[in-house]
C-alpha cells in the first residue's frame, strides 16, 4: 500500500524537476522535444547486432542531467522500473539466433546475445532521453510543444488527460487498497471476487473523480486548448541546441567513434 | 449592477436515472448579497449549485445570470461570471504548479501573458498565498489548497462567487482564516454549507432546502431561530445559538463507564 503511495509521489516530481532553472530548462520545449526525437529516431535506426556505436550516444542524456541539475540515480531508478519489458521482448533471442558472432579467446558470444545487449541499450538510451526531456520541460510544456509541432489536437488532449487522470486513478486505487489492508490482517492475496469488486468500484469512483475534475476545468473556460506561459520563442539558443545535438547525432551515426577510437588505441599499443 | 444578480424560476432537475434532485427551486439573489444554501446531505444542494455555472442544464424552469438565461448556448457567458469553488480543492487543483493552476483560467480568458502573471499575483496575494506560487499544489495542506483553490477562481474575476461546502475540511484555524478572507469578498456570495456557524457570520440571508424543494428563505438569523424548521430540514441551531452549555452548568461531564464489567 504504502508502495503504491511512493509511487505516487516519484512520478510527480518529475513535474517538479521541470520548475528547475537551467539554460536546458529555459529552452523552448520544442526545441528539446525535436532533438530528442532526433535523437530516438538516430539510435533506433542502427542495425540489430549494433552495440559499440549505440555507447556514445549515452553523451545526450547525460550532459542535459549534468548541466540541468537533474538526480541521475533518480532517472536511472525510473528507467529499470520499465526495464522488464525490454527485457522480455529480447530475451528470447539468444535461443532463436545461436550464430557464434563473437571470439575472445575461449569465450563466443552469439548473435542472439548481441542483439538482446543492443535492444537493451537502446532501450536505456531512449527511454533515458524521454524521462530527461520531461524532467527538464514538464508533461503539460512537451505536451503544448507537440501541438505548436502540428500534431493533431485530439491526440495531444487525449496524452494530457492521460497524464491527469493517472494520478487520479492511483489516488483512488491507493485508497481503496488501504481500506482493504485494513480489514484483512494476515491473509495474503485477493480473493477474485474482492478483486472483481475492487476493480469495479475504481472504475466508478474515478469515473466520478474524472468528472468533477472535467467540471472544474469547464468551469475555467477549458476549451481543449491547454495554455501555458512558458518562453515559446525559438532564438538562437535553440538553434544551437538543435543543430549542435543533431549533427553530432549524425555524426555519430555515420562515423563510428568507438571503433575509431578503439583502432587509435589500438594501433598506439600495437 | 443587473449582471450580479441570480434569478431561479420554478427550477425542476431530474437526473437520468430518475432521481428527482431538484422539485421547482425559485430565488433572486441581488448584487452583493451573501447567501448560505443549507439542507441535510442529499437536499440537492451540490444539484442546485451545478445549474449556477452551467455544469447541469435544468430540465424545467428557467434560471438567470445578471442579463443571460441559462442554456446551451450560453454557458461560457454564464461560466465567465460565475466563479464555482469546489468542495474538494484536491478536484480543482490540476495543473503542476500553484502559478500554472492560477494562471489556467485567466490564459482561457484570452489575457496577454503580462496581464494573467499579474492577475495570477493579485490573486494569490488576496488569499495570502503568494509563497507557494512555485510549489506544485499537491504538496500544500488542506487550507492552503482551499486558498488557492479560491484565487484560481478569484484570477478570472468573476462577479458572483459560488461555493460548496468551503469550510468542510479544515481546522478551526484555517476555518477561521477562511472566514475572514471571505468576509473581505464584496463580490455576490452564494455558499452551500453544513457549517451554520459559518453561514451565521457570512450570509444574511439563508435558503433552506429540503428533498429538492425550497422550505425557507429569510434573514439568516431569524431563520436560525426557527428549531422546527431546521429540525425538520435535518439541520440543527448553530452552535453559536445554542447557549453555553459549561457556563450554564447543563454541560455533560464524560463519565467513565462503571457498570460493565470488563473481563480481557
Amino acid at each position: 500500500m504504502a508502495k503504491l503511495d511512493s509511487q505516487l509521489f516519484q512520478i510527480d516530481a518529475l513535474d517538479e524537476l521541470a520548475s528547475g532553472d537551467s539554460i536546458f530548462h529555459n529552452l523552448d520545449p520544442r526545441a528539446k522535444l525535436v532533438t530528442t526525437l532526433v535523437y530516438i529516431g538516430t539510435v533506433v535506426s542502427f542495425g540489430k547486432y549494433e552495440v559499440s556505436a549505440l555507447i556514445p550516444f549515452a553523451i545526450y542524456p547525460l550532459v542535459l542531467i549534468s548541466v540541468g541539475g537533474l538526480p541521475f540515480f533518480y532517472l536511472a531508478e525510473r528507467v529499470l522500473l520499465v526495464a522488464p519489458f525490454a527485457f522480455f521482448i529480447g530475451i528470447l533471442n539468444p535461443f532463436f539466433d545461436q550464430t557464434i558472432m563473437i571470439h575472445l579467446g575461449s569465450f563466443s558470444l552469439s548473435g542472439g546475445w548481441i542483439s538482446f545487449f543492443s535492444i537493451m541499450l537502446r532501450f536505456l538510451l531512449t527511454v533515458g532521453s524521454a524521462l530527461v526531456l520531461i524532467a527538464l520541460t514538464g508533461f503539460h510544456a512537451v505536451c503544448m510543444g507537440l501541438e505548436k509541432l502540428g500534431v493533431p489536437r485530439p491526440f495531444v488532449v487525449q496524452l494530457l488527460f492521460l497524464y491527469r487522470y493517472l494520478f487520479v486513478l492511483i489516488d483512488e486505487a491507493s485508497r481503496i487498497i488501504r481500506a482493504k489492508s485494513l480489514r484483512t490482517f494476515n491473509s495474503r492475496g485477493t480473493k477474485i471476487g474482492t478483486f472483481g469488486s475492487i476493480l469495479g468500484h475504481l472504475l466508478l469512483r474515478t469515473m466520478d473523480r474524472a468528472q468533477r475534475i472535467h467540471l472544474a476545468m469547464c468551469c475555467r473556460g477549458f476549451d481543449g486548448h491547454v495554455r501555458l506561459i512558458c518562453p515559446l520563442k525559438i532564438g538562437w539558443k535553440e538553434m544551437v541546441f538543435v543543430l549542435g545535438w543533431v549533427l553530432l547525432f549524425f555524426s555519430m551515426r555515420f562515423y563510428h567513434i568507438s571503433e575509431h577510437l578503439g583502432l587509435m588505441i589500438m594501433g598506439n599499443i600495437l | 449592477m443587473s449582471h450580479h444578480i441570480v434569478e431561479a424560476k420554478d427550477l425542476y432537475f431530474s437526473y437520468p436515472d430518475g432521481t428527482k434532485a431538484v422539485k421547482g427551486i425559485s430565488f433572486r439573489i441581488t448584487h452583493g448579497e451573501s447567501v448560505a444554501v443549507v439542507g441535510a446531505n442529499g437536499a440537492g444542494k451540490s444539484t442546485l449549485l451545478q445549474h449556477l455555472n452551467g455544469y447541469l442544464i435544468p430540465s424545467k424552469g428557467e434560471l438567470r445570470i445578471g442579463e443571460v438565461m441559462l442554456t446551451r448556448k450560453n454557458i461560457y457567458a454564464i461560466r465567465r461570471s460565475v466563479g464555482m469553488v469546489f468542495q474538494d480543492p484536491d478536484d480543482q487543483l490540476f495543473m503542476p504548479t500553484v502559478f500554472d493552476d492560477v494562471a489556467f483560467g485567466p490564459l482561457n480568458l484570452g489575457l496577454s501573458e503580462e496581464d494573467v502573471k499579474v492577475k495570477v499575483h493579485q490573486a494569490l496575494e488576496t488569499v495570502g498565498m503568494l509563497h507557494v506560487i512555485k510549489r506544485p499544489p499537491y504538496k500544500l495542506s488542506g487550507g492552503e489548497k482551499r486558498s488557492v483553490a479560491i484565487a484560481t477562481v478569484l484570477a478570472m474575476s468573476p462577479d458572483i462567487l459560488v461555493m460548496d461546502e468551503p469550510s468542510s475540511n479544515l481546522d478551526p484555524l484555517a476555518r477561521r482564516r477562511l472566514i475572514g478572507l471571505l468576509k473581505g469578498f464584496h463580490h455576490t456570495k452564494i455558499i452551500a454549507t453544513h457549517d451554520l456557524d459559518m453561514a451565521l457570520e457570512l450570509c444574511e440571508r439563508t435558503i433552506v432546502i429540503h428533498d429538492g424543494r425550497l422550505t425557507a428563505d429569510s434573514r439568516t438569523l431569524d431563520l436560525f431561530q426557527n428549531e422546527s424548521l431546521l429540525a425538520e430540514s435535518g439541520l440543527e441551531k448553530p452552535i453559536s445559538m445554542q447557549g453555553c452549555h459549561v457556563c450554564s452548568g447543563t454541560a455533560k461531564q464524560f463519565q467513565p463507564c462503571t457498570t460493565v464489567n470488563h473481563t480481557h
